[in-house]
C-alpha cells in the first residue's frame, strides 16, 4: 500500500514538473501567431477590442525580456479576447435589429 | 395548385406585404416617429426642443450648473477662432465659403448629406476637409483644434435652425442609413455596449457622476467643450471616445460607419434647433 502511495506520488510530481516546463521562443511565436490570425478577422470585421491590444502588447513585452511562460500566457490571453470579439461582431450582424426601438 | 401558390407569393412580395420582407424593410419614416415616441413618452416633462440639450434637460441640478457656465462658455475661443479662420484665404486666395452653400453660414443643419455622386454620406467635417485639400491645403485633424473651431463657428452660426437631414429615393442613401441604424444599436467592446444601451435604454440615468444624454437630438449641441477633455471635440471626437469606453479598438475618424450613424441619428433628430457649440461635463 505504501508503495503505491509512492508511485502514484512520484507519477504526481513528475506530470507537475513536466506541466511547469519553461515555455520556449518558439512555443511564443506559435501562441502569438495564433493570437494575430484571429485579430486580424476582428479588425477585418471593424471590433477590435483594446483589451485584446494591451494583451498583446504585453505578451512581446515579456518575451522581449526572456519571459516566455508570461508571453505565451499572455498571448494564449489575446487571441481567447480575439475570438471573443470575433463572436460579439458576428452575433450582433443580426442581433442588432432586436434592440430597435419599434 | 403549385402555380396559383407560386403567383400568389410573387403578389405579396412584389404589394410588399411579404410578412418577411416587411419585417426587414428599412422604413426611416416609421423609425422616426418610434424613436421620437419613445423619448417624448420616457420623458414627458421635457420640451421636445430641450433635448437638444442633452443631460441639461434631464438633471436640474446639472442645468443650473451648464446656465452660470453659459456666462462664459469656453467655447467662445474656438467660435472666435472658427471665424477667423473662415474669413482667412486659402494660398489661392479661395475660402471655405467658396466651399459651401450661402458661403457656409447657418448651414450646419443640412448635414450631414446623402451624396447621389459619389455614393457616401458627407459630414461638415468632411466637407470641410476637402475644402481644404481641393484648394491645395492640408487636412486638419477631425477630432480637435482647428476642426473644431471651424464646425463650432459653423453651428454657432446655425443656431436654432432646424435639423433638415434628407434621404434621397436612392437605395445607396437607405443603406447608409440602415448601416448608421445598425451600428447605433450594435453591441462592441469588452464591456458589450452598443450606443443605444446608454443614450436609449439607459438615458437620463447616471453612469458615475455623468448622467447620460438622452440618444434624441444628441448631436445638434456638436462640436462640445467637454470639461473631462479640458478642451473643443468633434462628432468625430465623440465616436472615438465612446467606442474607447467600452473597451473597443475605434475607428479611424469618419470611417463609414462613423459617417453613417451620424447621419441616422441626425435624421433622428429632424425638426429639432442646432445648439451648438455646447459644452458639456
Amino acid at each position: 500500500m505504501r508503495m503505491i502511495f509512492a508511485m502514484a506520488g512520484l507519477v504526481l510530481l513528475t506530470a507537475a514538473g513536466a506541466a511547469q516546463a519553461a515555455s520556449t521562443q518558439a512555443d511564443f511565436d506559435a501562441a502569438l501567431a495564433a493570437a494575430n490570425t484571429a485579430e486580424k478577422e476582428a479588425a477585418t470585421l471593424k471590433n477590435r477590442w483594446t483589451t485584446t491590444e494591451q494583451a498583446l502588447a504585453a505578451a512581446k513585452k515579456a518575451a522581449a525580456a526572456g519571459d516566455f511562460d508570461t508571453a505565451v500566457k499572455d498571448a494564449q490571453h489575446a487571441e481567447a479576447l480575439a475570438k471573443a470579439s470575433i463572436a460579439q461582431a458576428k452575433e450582433q450582424d443580426t442581433a442588432w435589429k432586436a434592440a430597435v426601438i419599434h | 395548385m403549385l402555380r396559383v401558390i407560386a403567383v400568389s407569393i410573387a403578389a405579396l412580395w412584389v404589394a410588399g406585404a411579404w410578412p418577411a420582407a416587411a419585417a426587414d424593410a428599412i422604413n426611416p419614416d416609421a423609425d422616426f416617429k418610434a424613436f421620437r415616441d419613445y423619448f417624448t413618452k420616457k420623458f414627458p416633462k421635457v420640451p421636445l426642443n430641450d433635448f437638444v440639450n442633452g443631460p441639461y434637460s434631464m438633471d436640474a441640478g446639472l442645468r443650473k450648473q451648464w446656465e452660470a457656465i453659459e456666462d462664459f462658455p469656453p467655447y467662445d475661443f474656438a467660435v472666435d477662432r472658427g471665424k477667423q479662420m473662415f474669413a482667412t484665404p486659402f494660398k489661392n486666395g479661395k475660402t471655405y465659403g467658396d466651399c459651401f452653400a450661402n458661403k457656409g453660414i447657418g448651414i450646419r443643419q443640412n448635414y450631414p448629406y446623402f451624396d447621389e455622386k459619389s455614393g457616401e454620406v458627407i459630414t461638415l467635417e468632411l466637407a470641410l476637409n476637402r475644402c481644404r485639400e481641393a484648394n491645395g491645403e492640408p487636412p486638419f485633424s477631425y477630432v480637435k483644434d482647428e476642426m473644431a473651431s471651424l464646425t463650432a463657428y459653423m453651428a454657432f452660426t446655425s443656431r436654432g435652425k432646424l435639423f433638415d437631414i434628407k434621404i434621397p429615393n436612392d437605395p445607396r442613401a437607405l443603406a447608409a442609413y440602415q448601416n448608421g441604424e445598425k451600428y447605433f444599436y450594435s453591441r462592441r467592446g469588452q464591456l458589450n455596449f452598443s450606443c443605444a444601451s446608454c443614450h436609449v435604454q439607459s438615458a437620463g440615468q447616471h453612469i458615475r457622476t455623468e448622467v447620460l444624454a438622452p440618444a434624441l437630438g444628441i448631436l445638434a449641441a456638436m462640436p462640445i467643450y467637454r470639461s473631462e477633455w479640458g478642451s473643443m471635440g468633434t462628432i468625430s471626437r465623440r465616436f472615438v471616445t465612446c467606442n474607447s469606453q467600452v473597451r473597443g479598438v475605434p475607428l479611424e475618424p469618419q470611417d463609414e460607419n462613423y459617417r453613417d450613424v451620424e447621419y441616422y441619428l441626425s435624421y433622428m433628430a429632424n425638426g429639432l434647433p442646432i445648439s451648438g457649440p455646447g459644452a458639456r461635463p
